[in-house]
Formats: C-alpha cells, structure tokens, sequence
C-alpha cells in the first residue's frame, strides 16, 4: 500500500481507501490519485458505487424493539419517578 | 436512517422530561431503544442482557434527567450512559470489547488477494482478469427491498463485535466520526479501519445476492449501478 503522495492507487489500494475518501480524511495528494484511478477503472468505480448502495441500505434498517414487557415497565417507572 | 419520527429540539424535550411527560418519554423511548438495543449488542453476550442494559440505562435516564447539562445532546448523553452500562455487564460476562488498539486480523486486506493481479505480473495491482466487480440488480420492488434490509440485518449480527459497534453508529444511527471516536474511546483512525471492514463484509454478503452470473448480463447489464 502506499504510504505517502510517491505511489500510484492501483485497484488493490483503492479497495481499502473507500472509507477514508468517502469520510473525507485523506491527505489532498492521495485524494488525487484516487480520483485519478476511478476516473480510469471501471471496476473501481463499480466498487465505490456499491459501497455507497451498501451503506444506504444499512441506513434503511428498520430499528429492532425492545420487548413489550421492558417497554410498560420503563414507562411505568417513569410515571412513579414523577410522582416521588 | 433511524429516527424517522420527528423529535422536537432537545431543549423542549429535556423540559418536557423534567416536567413529567408521558407522552414525551413514550416518544424518546420508541426512536431510540432499537438502535441502543443494537449498540448494547456489541457488548454483553445475549439479546437478553442486551434488553437489560438498555432497560438499566434508561431507569438512570429517569432518575438523571435533571442532571443533564446539554453539554451533549440529550440522544449522545443516553448513549454514553448506555456504552457505560453495557461495558459494566459486558466485563462481569467476560465479554470485554476494548477498542483501545487494533487486533491484527482486522488491519488485514479486507479484499481477497487472489482478486488482483500479483507482483510482477503486468498490471500488478490490478483486478484479475474475471475478479472485476460484477454488476448488481438489486430489487427497487418494495417487499423485495424488505428482503434485502433483511439481509442486512443478519449479515449485521453475524460482524464480530467492535466491528458492529462501530457500524451501527456511523452507518444504522447515522453518527458522525467525531462522535463515534467519543463514545467508544478510540481514534479517528482506528474507527476507520473497523468501519471500512464491517461495510466490506456487508458488501460481499449483498454481492452474493445481487451480482448476476456471468452469462446474464446480455439485458441491461448497467442497471444496478446507478
């Protein structure tokens, strides 16, 4: 992997620097040879797009519950809190 | 993302917690257990103790209402509490998630090396012939769109720990970097690390379902990528 500006971003680097890119947390140099590589490869550029499609079907998820019971029992301590 | 209901501003909410609102508390109570029931997960070792951690967190909510400085917002406070309560039982079950430093397998690849061309080869770095991504289909259809959440979720509960942490903040709960590093004490690097690896693992599981077999692009082969 490279480390500093030197190095190109070949498709074997660019598969572990989706997050920092799209976190925005790369050093400007680096960020250029990203852009540059997904400007030239299409499976690159493939992958990216799945990424994002991965990350807002996970922003989709229905949130899960808790249970019934836990749920009259918090309100219910609630209701008694006040009342103290 | 979650949190699809409005909540008011936090400075009515707190007000209207302090004052003994129901309804107000039923609201908070709704929008964000799921997502604390998912954060707690990552630390305790069943789903039971999970509803208990979080059960546990908001009786301190109910009772340290009035102590909240609004230093944070109130959603980040619960959370905090939350992370503190689910670590305590998490150690008591043995089951400690420390974030402080990386373990070695998860600064690994979080692609297969055999994908890429290798070493001296021509285009060395490259993808395989044949390893390129494959073109995805994923259903726009609304029942089918439930199945693919659905996978998510399994896929989800299968990340080792640390890793789903971290995931259901950035990605479920729709954190930011600044506030996930806060709340589970880990750098800004590390987190990145964790992240990118738990989204990995979350792509190859929806790859397996919707990137179509070689001989079935002849139609509209383009369709899942935009």
């Amino acid at each position: 992997m490279p480390t500093q500006g030197e190095a190109n971003v070949d498709c074997v680097d660019f598969v572990e620097l989706v997050t920092d890119f799209l976190d925005g947390a790369m050093p400007q140099e680096q960020e250029r040879r990203f852009v540059e590589h997904l400007a030239e490869c299409s499976g690159c550029e493939r992958y990216l797009d799945q990424y994002r499609q991965t990350i807002a079907t996970t922003g989709e998820l229905t949130p899960d519950h808790i249970s019934d019971d836990a749920r009259q029992h918090l309100l219910a301590a609630f209701k008694g809190w006040q009342r103290q | 993302m979650a949190g699809a209901h409005e909540l008011p501003p936090d400075e009515v909410l707190v007000q209207r917690l302090r004052s003994g609102d129901e309804e107000a508390f039923a609201l908070v109570l709704d929008t964000w257990s799921g997502g604390m029931l998912r954060l707690a997960s990552s630390f305790v070792s069943t789903k039971a103790s999970a509803e208990e951690a979080v059960q546990d967190t908001w009786l301190a909510v109910i009772k340290g209402i009035g102590d909240f400085e609004g230093r944070s917002s109130l959603k980040t406070w619960v959370y905090r509490i939350l992370v503190r309560t689910a670590k305590t039982r998490g150690t008591k079950e043995s089951r400690t998630v420390p974030f402080t430093s990386l373990l070695p397998e998860e600064a690994e690849a979080t692609v297969d090396a055999s994908r890429f061309r290798s070493p001296g080869e021509r285009y060395a770095g490259h993808w395989a012939v044949g390893q390129e991504p494959r073109p995805w289909h994923l259903p726009e259809d609304h029942v089918l769109r439930g199945e693919v959440r659905e996978l998510i979720a399994e896929a989800l509960d299968d990340l080792p720990p640390r890793l789903r942490a971290v995931l259901t903040l950035r990605d479920v709960e729709g954190y930011g970097s600044q506030e996930v590093c806060s709340l589970l004490e880990i750098s800004p690097g590390n987190q990145r690390v964790l992240l990118h690896r738990a989204r990995a693992m979350l792509r190859s599981r929806l790859d397996a379902y919707a990137s179509s077999p070689d001989d079935a692009h002849a139609g509209g082969g383009e369709r899942g990528l935009r």
